[in-house]
């Protein structure tokens, strides 16, 4: 079988070891976790790091110089960098997984709905919801957001996942075909209420829509481990399934494959993971579709190797964005939505470019 | 135990409130806002506004932490501000929570449109910054106070409306509670368009029946447009008897914040509607220059 799926895959650029690729991008995720704690436009000293951490760790009460750096540190960084993290590696694992699942290195979370739904739901918050974005409002406003587009998400994935069954079985044709019909349905209704929006409004959903991981407190993490750790870890164990289905759905159901569960689960992990994430960030550009093909480029199409690879780089990757889209324009932030492909694609076209030379 | 520490932090709390300075490092989040602290002569202690802060012109030469919708969460805790005065418009919630959570100073001020708003941002403004209001608030409600019969004897009640944006698309009008539509009001003139809330884009077909006397746009978004022939040219504004009559008329955007210049801006808005017309000046508060 594995002559099989490196000759689909087909890169030249394969690493000798792809087996070292994971430790190197979990080194990378590390790294960049590290660096979003460290650095920023507010300066920690090293003494203020050590200090928060001894405070943090019960070894040493924390001196009261030092109080500013705490709040830095603990309360705007570390859930920030830990959101990022999460939030990537849902994109990026689910990207994958789509690609593996549409046997097309084009596809991205994006077929089956989850970011049009989320942002048809988020922008119809933004507009009937009565001021849901200004300070006015409340916990309602904290949290009702985010539910609307996770609900819309998966209420789009849902969709497309019913109209695309015939007999009981989803036909992955089909499966895309419903898709681009609920994207264009979404994307009507995400352009009907902008055109009904009022200025404030329509600049709020525009925000909306690139990103942002300003918003991130310790209360969000649990329930970002649930909603996207879990499925993420659901998603590496169809790696040998994607792997069998790459020889073609027939061919994957004789190697002993379940193929309809194996979709199914597929999906709506998928859909969980990327809908759970943007409820709390906004539509982030780039991870879901780039990051797993970039994987795929630099270490085959081994499916254990390209879905951990993948969502350890999504979640550096966005991590890292983030910590460019506070500091660079700081004091003011731009959209992380437009850092990760500002800094991806690059990178992406580059090894486009050796792999084509 | 507990009491015990209770006791010992007692005296440590009042000493901190004790030797609680005046608010020395501010930030402005909201034009109306920055103008206030301007005008209570505390511009030299803020140490960043948002794009909204436009007047006076020094406020413009100050750090910028962006849109105020978009807030930034690190970039405004690495001021270190003592105070962060936030218009309630500040978004979005998300951010505004990590903000009270690292226990940034926030104090938020109603944003509201009219004379009376004016003054109680003036007040609200000089209270977070531990100054005294007077003599500006009471000087500003006297001023607003003073052009409410000098404009209801005007002759005439110019009819018009407001354009935010004309730089793409459709442009951009004012409809009802908005900071122009007051203006307009208290100009005591007539905005035409009574039948939404908020900006939104103005068909061709809804301008040619209001059939305004007068557009009138903030001076950067009309050169944003293209200066007032682009403006007229418009398909939605080349109809009107505003196009035929050339009436675009132009306004500092500060005119719509209400802030410490509310009545100023009311008297000079009034005049700009009506070409030749004539109002008593008011008295030249001094804190307004600069």
């Amino acid at each position: 079988m594995a002559a099989g799926v490196d000759g689909i895959g087909g890169t030249g650029l394969a690493l000798r070891a792809p087996a070292r690729a994971v430790p190197l991008a979990a080194g990378l995720l590390l790294a960049s976790l590290l660096a979003a704690v460290l650095l920023g436009p507010a300066r920690v000293s090293p003494a203020g790091f050590l200090a928060v951490v001894a405070d943090l760790l019960g070894l040493a009460p924390l001196p009261a110089e030092f109080a500013g750096d705490r709040a830095i540190l603990s309360v705007v960084r570390a859930p920030r960098a830990l959101m990022g993290a999460l939030i990537g590696a849902g994109l990026a694992c689910a990207g994958a997984v789509m690609q593996g699942l549409f046997r097309n290195p084009l596809a991205d979370p994006g077929l089956i709905g989850v970011s049009s739904g989320a942002a048809l739901m988020a922008a119809a918050g933004i507009v009937f919801g009565g001021g849901l974005m200004g300070s006015r409002a409340g916990l309602l406003g904290l949290w009702l957001l985010p539910l609307l587009a996770f609900a819309g998400g998966l209420g789009a994935t849902f969709l497309i996942a019913r109209l695309a069954m015939r007999e009981g079985s989803v036909g992955v044709a089909n499966l895309l075909l419903a898709g681009i019909g609920v994207n264009a349905l979404c994307v009507a209704g995400l352009g009907l209420l902008v055109a009904i929006a009022d200025d404030r409004q329509a600049r709020d959903i525009n925000f909306w829509l690139l990103g942002s991981l300003a918003g991130a407190r310790w209360v969000h993490l649990p329930v970002l481990l649930a909603l996207v750790g879990l499925p993420c870890l659901g998603l590496l164990r169809l790696a040998r399934p994607l792997n069998a289905l790459m020889l073609g759905e027939r061919e994957a159901f004789h190697l002993g494959v379940q193929v309809e569960t194996a979709k199914r689960v597929a999906v709506v992990l998928a859909a969980v993971a990327v809908a759970a994430g943007v409820a709390f960030s906004g539509i982030i550009a780039f991870i879901g579709l780039l990051v797993p093909h970039l994987v795929r480029m630099a270490v085959g199409a081994e499916h254990r190797i390209v879905l951990p690879c993948a969502g350890l780089l999504g979640g550096a990757l966005l991590v890292a964005a983030d910590l460019v889209a506070r500091s660079l324009a700081a004091p003011a932030e731009l959209p992380v939505g437009v850092v990760t492909a500002l800094l991806g694609a690059p990178f992406f076209l580059l090894l486009l470019r050796r792999q084509s030379a | 135990m507990r009491r015990r520490s209770l006791l010992a932090a007692g005296p440590a709390l009042l000493a901190a409130r004790a030797a609680r300075a005046v608010p020395s490092r501010v930030v402005c989040v909201g034009g109306a806002l920055t103008e206030c602290a301007f005008a209570l002569g505390a511009g030299s202690r803020l140490v960043a506004v948002d794009t909204t802060s436009l007047v006076p012109p020094a406020a413009q030469r100050l750090p910028n932490i962006g849109y105020m919708r978009a807030l930034p969460t690190e970039g405004l805790v690495a001021l270190h501000p003592d105070l962060l005065l936030l218009s309630e418009e500040a978004g979005p919630p998300a951010a505004i929570e990590v903000l009270r959570a690292a226990r940034m100073p926030i104090r938020t001020v109603p944003d509201g449109a009219g004379g009376e708003a004016a003054v109680a941002k003036l007040r609200a403004v000089a209270e977070a910054l531990e100054l005294p209001a007077e003599p500006m608030a009471s000087a500003l409600a006297e001023d607003w106070a003073a052009l409410d019969a000098p404009i209801a004897a005007l002759p005439t009640r110019p009819r018009g409306i407001f354009v935010l944006s004309g730089s793409s698309g459709a442009p951009l009008v004012s409809g009802r509670d908005t900071h122009a539509d007051a203006a307009i009001r208290a100009a005591g003139a007539v905005n035409l368009v009574e039948g939404y809330r908020g900006y939104r884009p103005l068909s061709p077909e809804m301008a040619a029946r209001m059939a305004p006397d007068f557009i009138l746009m903030m001076d950067h978004a009309l050169e944003a447009a293209g200066g007032p022939e682009a403006v007229l040219r418009m398909p939605a504004l080349a109809v009107t008897p505003a196009a035929a009559a050339r009436r675009v008329v132009p306004m500092p955007g500060s005119h719509l914040n209400f802030g410490p210049r509310a009545a100023e801006a009311r008297r000079a808005l009034a005049l700009a509607l009506r070409p030749g017309a004539t109002l008593p000046a008011l008295p030249e508060r001094p804190w307004l220059r600069g």
